[in-house]
Formats: C-alpha cells, sequence, structure tokens
C-alpha cells in the first residue's frame, strides 16, 4: 500500500471493508438523531438537552466538540514541523482553563441558569454587551463552520480522491439532519460516540508506531538524527525566541497561550461552555471540565505522537504546503494519513477514515447547535421577536440549523473560489476570544464591574487585536514590536496579540467601571463571586468531590511536563 | 405505558461491535489470504487483535447498558 502512494493521486486507497465501516457510521448517526427527535420537543429539551447530562456525557462532548478532524491533522502536522513543543496546546494551553472553568467560573454560569455566554452578560451587564457578543460569535461561528467544511472536503480529496462537493454536501446534510431533529443532545450523543471512534480508529497508529520505533527512548534517538535533540524537549528550548524551533519563548507560552488565549476558548467559547451547561447538576456541571481535562492530557498519544513518528520513521521529507505543491511531495499536514497507510490495512483504514470524518462532523455540529441556541435566544428571541412561544422558538432552531448549514455550506463554496477568505475568517475569529475572557471574567470576579466598562473594555480589546493583525498584515516587521523580540516567528503573534487584547480589556473595564454607577448588590445575586452562595458538597465522600479529582489531574498534568521537560 | 429507553453508551457498544467484528474478519481473511502490497508490520495482524479488542469492549457496552422499559 506504501508503495502506491508516490504514484497515485491521493494518499490512501479504500477497500469495499473500508466504505462498509464508513456507511455504517453514517447510519448509527442518522438512527441516533432519528431515535432522539421524540425528546426535543420544548426549548430546554432542543437547546439546552433537558440540562440532565451525566458528568461523563457532558464531559466526553465537552472535549469531542473540539476534537475536530483539522485539529487532528494539524497537530500532528505541527508536531512534524515543530517536535513536542505542540503538546503545549493540549497541556498548558487546556488543562489549567479547563480547571478553572470548572472550579471558578462554572458555578456563576449554573447557578445562574444561562442559557448560553452572551446570555449571562446580559445577566450581568445587559443587553449591549450581549448584543456585542452574540453577534459577533454568531457570524463568525457558521463563516468558521463553513471554513472547517472546505478545510476537510480538501483533506478528502487529497487523501481520498473524494470530489469536493460530495464531501461538503454528504457531511453537512447528515450533521443537519440529526442536529434538526434531536437538537443539543442529538448533538451531544453524537460526539460522545464520535469520542471513542476518534479513539479506536487513531490509538493503532502510536502502538505499532511505537514498536517499530524500538520505544520512546529510541524514537528520541532517530528524531534527534532527523532533525535535533530539541524536538523532544517541552521546555527546556522555551528560554528564548531563537533556541527552539516554533521561534517563542515561555513568556508567550505560559501567559500568552496558558493563561489568556486557552482561557478565552475553553471557558468563554460556548461552542464547548454549551456541552457543560447541559449538565444535570451543578456537581456534574463542575465534574464535566475535570473529565474532558483528563482526557484531554492523553489526546497527544493520538496526535502528537503520530507527528513524531513520522518526523522518525517516514523515508520522505514533509515540507510545508507551498513547497510540497512546488516538488509533488507530501506536506506536514499529511503525516497522520501517511501513518494510517503505513499501518492499517482494510477495516483499519476505514476505521481511520471514519474517525476523521467523526472528528469533523463533531466539531461541525458543535458550531451549528451553538449558533443555532445564540441565534435563536440571544439575537432573535432579544431583538427581533420576544414575545413567540416556546414551540415557536423550538422550531426556529430547526429551521436555524438548516440555514445555519446552507451558510455554512455557501462559505465554503466561496472559499473555493478565493483560498485567502480562510486565513481572514480564521484570524477574525481569534480577535475575540481573548477580550470576551476579560469581560466575562470581570463580571464573574469583580462586583464593581459595570455595563458600561464591560461593553467598552470588549469593544476596545477587540478593535485593539484587529488592529495589531493589520498592522503586522501590513507590515510584517510589525510582528517585533507585538513580541517584544525581533527573532519572534509567526506562531508568537497569536500568543502575544491575544495577550495585549486582553490586558487592553481588562484596563478599559476597570477604568471605565470606576468613573460609572455600580449595579446594586441585590441586582448581582446568583451571579458575582461573593454575592452567589454555592451549594454545599458537604456529606458526599471525597472521591466525589470536584476539587479531588481536579487536585488529581493537576498532579498528573505537572508529573507530565516534568517528564518531558 | 412503557417506553422504550435505550442509553448512548449501548449505540456506544453497539458501533464498537459492529466495526469490531468487519475488521477482525478482514484482518483473519487477510491472513488467510496475504495481499501482494503489504503495509508496515503486516505479521504483527493488528487488524485481528484490535478488531477483537474492539468487538470485546462493544459487547461489554452493550451487555451492561442493554435498551430497558420505562414508565412514561
Amino acid at each position: 500500500m506504501i508503495k502506491g502512494l508516490a504514484t497515485s493521486q491521493h494518499l490512501v486507497h479504500l477497500s469495499s471493508v473500508d466504505i462498509v465501516i464508513i456507511v455504517f457510521y453514517f447510519a448509527l448517526v442518522l438512527a441516533i438523531g432519528f431515535y432522539l427527535r421524540g425528546r426535543a420537543n420544548t426549548g430546554e429539551d432542543f437547546f439546552m438537552a433537558g440540562r440532565e447530562m451525566t458528568a461523563w456525557v457532558a464531559g466526553l462532548s465537552f472535549l469531542s466538540a473540539n476534537l475536530g478532524a483539522l485539529e487532528l491533522m494539524g497537530w500532528a502536522g505541527s508536531a512534524y514541523q515543530y517536535g513536542i513543543l505542540a503538546t503545549h496546546w493540549y497541556w498548558i494551553g487546556a488543562i489549567p482553563a479547563m480547571l478553572f472553568l470548572a472550579l471558578v467560573m462554572m458555578p456563576f454560569y449554573y447557578i445562574s441558569k444561562t442559557h448560553s455566554v452572551p446570555g449571562y452578560l446580559k445577566l450581568r451587564f445587559g443587553e449591549a454587551s450581549r448584543a456585542l457578543s452574540a453577534v459577533s460569535f454568531a457570524f463568525m461561528t457558521v463563516l468558521m463552520s463553513g471554513v472547517n467544511m472546505f478545510a476537510m472536503a480538501k483533506v478528502m480529496q487529497i487523501v481520498l480522491g473524494w470530489p469536493l462537493s460530495f464531501s461538503i454536501w454528504v457531511s453537512s446534510l447528515t450533521v443537519a439532519i440529526y442536529v434538526a431533529l434531536g437538537g443539543l443532545r442529538s448533538a451531544i450523543f453524537n460526539e460522545v460516540l464520535q469520542f471513542f471512534l476518534i479513539w479506536a480508529g487513531a490509538l493503532l497508529i502510536p502502538i505499532l508506531g511505537l514498536y517499530e520505533a524500538g520505544g520512546w527512548a529510541h524514537l528520541k534517538v532517530l528524531i534527534a538524527q532527523r532533525a535535533s535533540a530539541e524536538y523532544v524537549h517541552l521546555w527546556s528550548g522555551l528560554g528564548s525566541f531563537g533556541t527552539n524551533p516554533m521561534g517563542i519563548n515561555w513568556v508567550g507560552i505560559v501567559f500568552g497561550l496558558g493563561a489568556i488565549i486557552s482561557m478565552g476558548y475553553w471557558t468563554t467559547d460556548f461552542l464547548v461552555v454549551q456541552r457543560i451547561l447541559a449538565a444535570k447538576d451543578m456537581r456534574s456541571a463542575q465534574l464535566a471540565p475535570i473529565i474532558g481535562a483528563g482526557f484531554k492530557m492523553f489526546v497527544p498519544i493520538i496526535v502528537i505522537l503520530p507527528g513524531l513518528l513520522g518526523l522518525g520513521l517516514l523515508p520522505m521529507k514533509l515540507t510545508g504546503e507551498a513547497d510540497a505543491l512546488l516538488t509533488g511531495g507530501h506536506s506536514y499536514n499529511d503525516v497522520l494519513p501517511l501513518m494510517l497507510a503505513r499501518y492499517c490495512g482494510p477495516g483499519l483504514l476505514g476505521l481511520g477514515v471514519t474517525a476523521l470524518i467523526a472528528g469533523f462532523m463533531s466539531g461541525m455540529a458543535g458550531n451549528v447547535s451553538a449558533f443555532t441556541t445564540v441565534w435563536t435566544y440571544d439575537i432573535y428571541r432579544a431583538l427581533i421577536n420576544k414575545k413567540g412561544s416556546d414551540a415557536h422558538y423550538v422550531s426556529m432552531g430547526r429551521w436555524t440549523t438548516v440555514i445555519g448549514v446552507l451558510i455554512s455550506v455557501g462559505t465554503a463554496y466561496l472559499v473555493m473560489r478565493s483560498a485567502s477568505i480562510m486565513d481572514y475568517v480564521q484570524a477574525l475569529f481569534s480577535f475575540f476570544i481573548a477580550p470576551l475572557f476579560g469581560t466575562v471574567i470581570l463580571g464573574m470576579l469583580w462586583k464593581r464591574a459595570t455595563a458600561a466598562g464591560a461593553f467598552w473594555g470588549l469593544f476596545l480589546g477587540t478593535l485593539s487585536s484587529i488592529g495589531m493583525w493589520v498592522s503586522v498584515k501590513v507590515d510584517p516587521s510589525a510582528l517585533a514590536y507585538v513580541a517584544l523580540s525581533s527573532k519572534a516567528k509567526p506562531m508568537a503573534q497569536d500568543m502575544f496579540q491575544a495577550l495585549w487584547a486582553f490586558v487592553i480589556c481588562v484596563v478599559v473595564t476597570v477604568v471605565v467601571s470606576l468613573m460609572t454607577k455600580p449595579k446594586p448588590d441585590a441586582e448581582l445575586e446568583g451571579l458575582v463571586y461573593g454575592l452567589t452562595p454555592i451549594p454545599s458538597l458537604k456529606g458526599i465522600s471525597m472521591f466525589q468531590k470536584p476539587i479531588f479529582w481536579a487536585a488529581v489531574v493537576t498532579v498528573i498534568f505537572v508529573g507530565l511536563n516534568i517528564i518531558f521537560w | 405505558m412503557a417506553k422504550r429507553e435505550i442509553s448512548i453508551w449501548f449505540f456506544i457498544g453497539i458501533s464498537l461491535l459492529v466495526n469490531g467484528a468487519i475488521i477482525c474478519a478482514a484482518g483473519i481473511y487477510q491472513y488467510l489470504y496475504p495481499p501482494i502490497e503489504k503495509v508496515v508490520l503486516f505479521d504483527t495482524h493488528a487488524g485481528i487483535w484490535w478488531g477483537a479488542v474492539l468487538f470485546l469492549c462493544g459487547l461489554l457496552y452493550c451487555l451492561k447498558f442493554p435498551p430497558r422499559r420505562t414508565a412514561n
């Protein structure tokens, strides 16, 4: 099979057994959607899955909504390109934020009974902040979904030779059907199924790869010979911008990625937070992100390790996309499919491809269900039709699901005509994350924060982020000012841009809040630290307490960072 | 009136069970009739044992979380 790679137009060839596995997957996700259609008749059922998910279901869904196929392939490619440094996006770039969400922020989200993150902003700061964050979130979510759809179809074209339109329509219509029928519950159930399929399809690569390499110790030797010994160290090369393959330093990783970007994404991006809000009680809502964090720590086994194994074992040298196009070779992003084709025969290959499709569909279902909720509750009900019945809003939710998918398909075709749109949309999404985290966290922890402070902090924080991005786009040398170093590489831009946008948001919010009149304490009960009675966990065993499992995850997290220092 | 309730874990069990059976069967076929172009580490017959592992996990989930009837 590997021999065929050099001469074929696509990376892998599927047998009839592989096709059966893929078709069975599509049949099963649709069956789940049809089975759940009778359990999505009220707004609470359709948009919040009845708020009856267990901690395990909510936690795995929380993680799965983020485990997109592009994420799997992209980070495997980054591991090939930058080495084990890519693991930071799974460990310091996720674990502290997930634990922070569980222990600090979730009580306010859950007790306020909000249905969305913009919904919390409405309760805490009023309509202006909600409108700003809801419109930007809805707009960007549906566009991002389209961009991901195009990128995934492109991957399927390169890997399997499938036509772009075939991949786009089959996957998007399937997602539209099962989410429109069963609402958030259907999306969550399918995400849990997809989580298992991703592991079942991808775990064999690191097992066989490590066997072929002769174990981790020998793989490190192979990588040192083919690239550099720095490729297998997490922290030792981060003393300065010039001593690691990524061109970033520890300040950017710890403060930009760990403290701002990941906090913003995992605690305020409604795409993931919505899964936790569907938990059946407060303890489950707190345990769910901790369960997600526990599994997240091990995702590098199926994402980063295959990239490192590719670096150590593949006979060919992978390059960037532009060089790959010029030379007819393979790019970094092809490493995961290449490793799949290296070890997987009929059946296993089908399961591996199903894992990629499942990853894509779980991400898309996450986008669509979050978009549907924000559009219906935070835009349509808040700004257009305040007096509709519950049945009317459920109907609006079902139609919005279909329309959201169609807009995503339209965006995918737009990107097909002009690839540069993809860069702009991806950049746009990152503008809102860091300032939104600043606004939400101040709202939860500082009762003096006012509506005017929140609005102007969010607005100017976002504006500053856009300003920095445009200035680097116009004059790439401006990156030296954003990242405070002339040796900084593009990867450092996101980290420092987020850091500054967060700082500006917080400073503006604090200054404007101190100049304006705060809400009386009575109006902030259930929304702000110090004014929210947290339900007591007395009487339950230590092993049932979120804080215990958060401590366990923290110990493993610290241990892993020390082992791979 | 009783209503049939299917747990998400049962769906996962079915998925692992069916995929495991197909992969294991395909692995056994390849063992009996080896292809000309082989994958790397073909001799480990990963399809057989990985398919068997998935099948057993699926079976476990199906038995532990079977569909049940609940009062409506």
